[in-house]
């Protein structure tokens, strides 16, 4: 009955490919095309530029509490950059760039925060699942999904965002167990930003990565420079295969740093050092792709400003075509409807009461 | 006709659903190899395999939302959530996503799960094992809550729930299981969601009840027939959510008495809900006081005390005389 060592040999890789000057590790750079790479470049802008814009509609009052995404555009855009159009996606609540990649429309986003229900309809072509707030809940439904992927005999996949807080959460651990149990196409991505509200990362676990909890649940699991575009892409390019040829999930975590507040209605000079967060704009995703495209001469200072031109006009037309939406929405017994897929009775007799202006009980 | 307990006919439910929709699985501990604790599931994994019928860990916020996962791809699944007191470990995701994925998303996904419970006292079981909190989902918008009364209904009220589109919460009193057996045709049978029925009728006071207490109430009204000479309507509620209010009320305006019971805690219990609908639309017929007669505001006490904490016939009973002789 001896008391020995129990030999377990885990290692975990973490990947960086670009550098905070925008210099690639040749042995590791992907050398995707240009146009991909303008494409990364158009998306992460236009994701930075929006939520800006949304940020000062929320300071004048014309949307609502919503979370800015700024500085997390890499971790977004390089993982959903794998998926094709009819793979599942799995937000949490702040995945503004994923979402854009994906096809949602600036003006449902718009919508949604400006506090219309009818901004969460995901078009009918794209296999998104609505904003999720409650944290982590949302990790499992992503295994159920790819569970439908593999039952019904296709090689879709699903992929789910969320962040370092809602690890401590129990969905992340049963969906994790789970997809390993049930070797499910699913690609879990942490968006490791280091802060949950006024929580940070070390307060959060005292595991050394995120990266690691995968091991408990025998899974692959790998740790990336979440502000290196081309290091999630790749990583998770990786998860996506595996997924896809059924070997099962793989965990990815992206290091990367919150730069806003929590939501707009956080104010994070309460728990959080200035500097701190300058370290982390000299870590910037945007800029850091972009003197990688000019190294490569796929990219000009030109470019960027008709491509800043342009996005601000997207940006704009967008916030009008809201408002024009919001003017067309002034039926509010809209507020009865999808709760079943037929309205019962008592439900039927609560919104003709709402219509005549009654409540009739 | 088979002659079948509640248990045998769930079990057949499941098997006739699933014999003729692939789309159909399920999920949850031990529900495979031991075919349940209680055997509903019995013999499904050997009939439909390990990809249709799923042994999951212990991790009840895991099979619920890996339903939800499963229903928004497009398939139906059935869920079994060992007991209704373990359910809030999975309620998040009942409450958070499958009660509004429809709402959320406005109508781009809908989630036609099935959650099976067991639920209620009187089969001497551990503390979490004989509660009847059927109010905490009836309250919720967007869940449909279902109670079968006996084999038959059991049956058809669990294909119904399948095969709707919504997220339906179906409640499964233990004490039922195997309590009686009652024929069961052989070809298939549904029964609509939402609907009551009439189970025993009568002219001078109308009894609400479901689940195991419907059989004490319609043992009360034998008694009250056989001993006052008072004829009682027993009104089988079976659906919470949607609760059908039409036929307990119509009752009413020929009884003009009402007594309602049930296993749940008396305080914003369902009887708070079913007498409040009654005032809205028969206040004037009632000739006396609704009383109701209900689980009182505890924790069920252990096994050795369940019976006390149960509605008794005697205590269904004085209720029922005493809405007669006001």
């Amino acid at each position: 009955m001896p008391r020995v060592k129990i030999g377990l040999k885990y290692q975990l890789e973490y990947l960086s490919i670009l550098d905070e000057s925008g210099e690639a590790d040749t042995s590791l750079d992907p050398d995707l095309s240009k146009e991909q790479l303008l494409k990364f470049h158009h998306a992460m802008l236009l994701s930075r530029r929006f939520d800006e814009y949304m940020l000062k509609l929320q300071r004048q009052g014309r949307i609502g509490t919503f979370a800015p995404v700024k500085g997390q555009e890499a971790a977004q855009i390089g993982a959903v950059a794998n998926l094709e159009d009819d793979d599942w996606l799995v937000p949490a609540f702040r995945e503004t760039a994923a979402a854009i990649w994906r096809g949602t429309p600036l003006s449902g986003m718009l919508l949604y925060n400006a506090g219309y229900n009818e901004g969460g309809r995901i078009p009918d072509e794209q296999n998104d699942l609505p904003i999720a707030i409650p944290v982590g809940s949302q990790i499992p439904h992503a295994v159920g999904i790819a569970y439908g992927c593999r039952y019904q005999d296709t090689d879709r996949v699903a992929l789910t965002f969320f962040g370092d807080g809602a690890t401590s959460e129990g969905p992340f651990h049963e969906a994790l167990n789970l997809a390993m149990l049930f070797e499910t196409p699913t690609i879990f991505v942490c968006q490791n930003n280091h802060w949950a509200i006024s929580t940070p990362r070390d307060r959060q676990t005292r595991s050394e990565t995120i990266a690691q909890k995968a091991i408990a649940y025998g899974m692959p699991g790998i740790q990336v420079d979440g502000n290196d575009v081309l290091a999630v892409y790749c990583a998770v390019r990786e998860a996506v295969q595996r997924a896809r040829d059924g070997d099962g999930p793989t965990l990815v975590e992206c290091v990367t740093y919150r730069m806003e507040v929590h939501t707009t209605a956080d104010d994070p000079t309460r728990y959080r050092d200035e500097e701190q967060v300058e370290q982390w704009a000299k870590r910037d995703p945007i800029e850091r792709l972009q003197k990688y495209l000019k190294h490569k001469e796929m990219l000009t200072d030109e470019d960027i400003e008709k491509d800043e031109k342009e996005i601000e006009q997207t940006v704009k037309q967008a916030w009008q075509d809201t408002k024009e939406q919001i003017d067309a929405l002034s039926d509010a017994s809209v507020i009865f409807e999808y709760l079943y897929a037929g309205r019962p009775p008592y439900l039927e007799e609560q919104r003709e009461g709402f219509v005549g202006g009654q409540d009739n009980g | 006709m088979a002659e079948l307990t509640m248990s045998e006919a769930l079990n057949l439910a499941l098997r006739e659903a699933m014999d003729g929709d692939d789309d159909i699985i399920t999920l949850g501990e031990d529900v495979g190899v031991n075919g349940g604790v209680f055997r509903i599931t019995d013999g499904l994994l050997d009939r439909f395999g390990d990809k249709r019928v799923l042994d999951t860990p212990v991790a009840e916020t895991g099979i619920a939302g890996m339903a939800i996962g499963l229903a928004i791809y497009g398939l139906k699944p059935v869920c079994e959530i060992q007991f209704s007191g373990f359910s809030y470990m999975a309620f998040n995701q009942i409450e958070a996503h499958a009660s509004r994925m429809r709402w959320r998303s406005r109508g781009r996904f809908h989630v036609p799960i099935v959650f099976r419970m067991p639920f209620g006292a009187g089969v001497h079981a551990l503390e979490h094992h004989s509660e009847s909190k059927e109010t905490i989902y009836a309250h919720i918008p967007g869940l449909k809550m279902v109670i079968p009364s006996g084999p038959r209904n059991a049956r058809a009220l669990l294909i119904s729930a399948i095969r709707d589109p919504d997220p339906v919460i179906f409640f499964e009193h233990k004490a039922l299981y195997r309590a009686f057996r009652e024929e069961v045709p052989d070809e298939e049978e549904t029964l609509p969601l939402g609907e009551s029925r009439t189970a025993r009728e009568g002219t001078d006071l109308t009894i609400v009840a479901y689940g195991a207490m419907l059989h004490r109430a319609l043992e009360a009204a034998e008694k009250l027939a056989k001993e006052d000479g008072a004829e009682a309507e027993v009104i089988d509620l079976i659906s919470l959510s949607p609760l059908d209010d039409s036929r307990f009320t119509e009752s009413v305006r020929r009884t003009g008495r009402m007594v309602v019971v049930h296993e749940a805690h008396r305080s914003f219990g369902p009887a708070a809900e079913i007498i409040t609908r009654l005032m809205e639309k028969s206040f004037y017929y009632l000739e006396a006081p609704v009383e109701r007669i209900t689980g009182y505001d505890i924790q069920v006490p252990y096994f050795a005390r369940e019976q006390d904490y149960l509605p008794s016939v005697e205590r269904i009973l004085d209720g029922c005389r005493r809405a007669l002789n006001t």
